[in-house]
């Protein structure tokens, strides 16, 4: 076994500058519910940014975001709004 | 002359201090113009990650003695294409010295390349502006003149947009609508320390030599894709890149295949005992040619992941050196247009002209099929698993008597879901494509 730990775990080990006035994702709950998309934001994000809630709407931890935006590739369309983390907030890669 | 008579602070700004935003920025004030390189990261290279080698050559026209001076990991002698099944490692290992003579590939950790190619920047004269983000573009009609960041307005004749494969710089410029979900994937991945004797010991190598395996088959769990794995000087970087059309498709969680491949029987020894120094995730282009599209407007250059530049052929994955090459032909045309005090887009159109005439633009033709090509599920699957029956009917003595290879290639084929004409089929796209 390599011994990875879980994704949390992982992530504990980047660096992150958080910003802790505002999230750079915003989510239409509505609109994620009744698309179903949950569950495929769930998924396919590396990093457990996301996680989903019984009524079908999602919980987002922006402050774990690994900034690469495929969240945004696969959501219909209005379901997400996701930028870049304001100047010098977000992840730090020291390897890459 | 559009934009020309405006006063501006900068004759050039490039937005990301990549690969191709410091390839281009480089060239501009080598030069002789002022050139601003904006970095939203609080350094260069914080925000990048490769999942790749970089086939570097291209980066002695820009900075003579780059593979010497530069802080590269390993020179990739070694390349081993491999076929992955749950039982099974099948690999084509191409070992060649002449790979290292003069050197054609290296592996990188961007945190430390972009840093340098930033701070070689700065030593020709660019301005390097790190840890903010720009916001928007300026413009006067159809011309873009300036960049926003916060407040703060800055104003040049051109603006590169170098921001990489999101670039929110072109969809702010309105000229990159949101790319299809099959020319996207996602590439997850983990940086294991190793020691320098371990990682020579089990990748067989010498010295400063590295090696670089692409894997298809069972790493993905049949996922169009693959998985990669690198060394570095004291570390290896492995992951899988996952298409996000098929990923969607499957159910399957991209972490959860990230763990099963680092973990897969084959794998593992490898990296057993390691320690995770890094884990992270980008987005790949995987459209190919049918990426590259809108790279100019007034006032507007977008080079690199931005605007596109990225090829999988099967055998090589490769982004940084399109990204080198598109910021040199950038660098020419942009000259050119502040000679001429010309920023219309039909002179910044020179920049296409400059990329078809190196191999940036006569490689993304090439391939232009790759990525149909790559499409084809059966090689996620079947054909690694037939190439592992066939190998398995030659070496499992099990006592009955033994076929020629033939016969015994037909049997593991016909027990297969394969049909002739597919594979006859494929092979040809093969051909043509890759």
């Amino acid at each position: 076994m390599v011994d990875l730990g879980s994704v949390a775990e992982r992530l504990d080990k980047n660096h992150y500058e958080t910003d802790e006035k505002q999230s750079h994702i915003e989510v239409n709950q509505d609109l994620v519910r009744t698309t179903g998309a949950g569950p495929l934001l769930v998924r396919i994000c590396a990093a457990h940014v996301y996680s989903l809630h019984d009524d079908g709407t999602i919980g987002v931890l922006y402050a774990a975001c690994l900034e690469c935006g495929t969240c945004l590739a696969v959501a219909p369309p209005g379901a997400l709004t996701w930028h870049y983390p304001r100047s010098g907030m977000g992840v730090t890669y020291r390897e890459g | 002359m559009s934009g020309a008579a405006e006063s501006v602070d900068f004759d050039v700004i490039v937005i990301g201090a990549g690969v191709a935003g410091c390839v281009t920025a480089y060239q501009l004030a080598a030069r002789g113009h002022s050139v601003l390189l904006v970095e939203r990261g609080p350094k260069p290279g914080s925000k990048n990650l490769s999942g790749g080698i970089f086939y570097c050559r291209v980066m002695e026209e820009v900075m003579p003695g780059f593979v010497t001076e530069a802080p590269v990991e390993r020179r990739i002698t070694r390349n081993c294409l491999s076929f992955l099944s749950p039982t099974s490692f099948v690999n084509v290992d191409y070992r060649d010295q002449r790979l290292a003579e003069p050197v054609n590939a290296v592996t990188v950790l961007r945190a430390k390349l972009d840093e340098w190619l930033a701070g070689k920047c700065e030593e020709a004269g660019v301005t390097l502006l790190p840890g903010v983000k720009v916001d928007s573009l300026i413009r006067n009609g159809d011309q873009f003149v300036g960049i926003k960041a916060g407040d703060d307005e800055m104003r040049c004749h051109v603006v590169v947009a170098a921001d990489g494969v999101n670039s929110f710089i072109c969809q702010d410029a309105g000229i990159r609508p949101k790319e299809p979900t099959k020319h996207l994937a996602v590439g997850v991945k983990s940086v294991i320390r190793l020691s320098r004797e371990v990682i020579e010991d089990r990748f067989n190598l010498t010295g400063n030599e590295g090696a670089a395996y692409a894997v298809v088959g069972d790493c993905t769990k049949g996922v169009a894709g693959g998985g990669f794995m690198y060394t570095n000087i004291d570390s290896v970087s492995i992951g899988v890149v996952l298409r996000l059309d098929d990923l969607a498709e499957r159910g399957e969680t991209s972490s959860d295949l990230h763990d099963r491949f680092v973990n897969h029987p084959a794998i593992e020894p490898f990296l057993r005992g390691g320690e995770l120094l890094e884990y992270g995730c980008h987005l790949v282009a995987e459209g190919g040619q049918s990426m590259v599209h809108d790279l100019t407007r007034p006032g507007l250059v977008a080079v690199g992941d931005a605007a596109g530049f990225t090829l999988n052929t099967g055998f090589t994955v490769r982004g940084m050196d399109l990204a080198a090459g598109s910021g040199i032909a950038a660098a020419k045309a942009i000259d050119a247009a502040l000679q001429k005090g010309d920023f219309s887009q039909a002179s910044l159109d020179d920049y296409k002209v400059e990329l078809d005439r190196t191999f940036v633009g006569q490689d993304m033709n090439t391939y232009a099929k790759a990525p149909a090509f790559m499409e084809n599920p059966r090689l996620y699957g079947d054909y690694g698993l037939v190439l592992s029956d066939v190998l398995y009917g030659i070496y499992n003595l099990d006592t009955s008597p033994r076929k020629h290879a033939l016969p015994t290639a037909m049997a593991a084929f016909n027990q297969s879901p394969l049909k002739v004409v597919q594979v006859v089929k494929d092979v040809l796209a093969a051909l043509r494509g890759v």
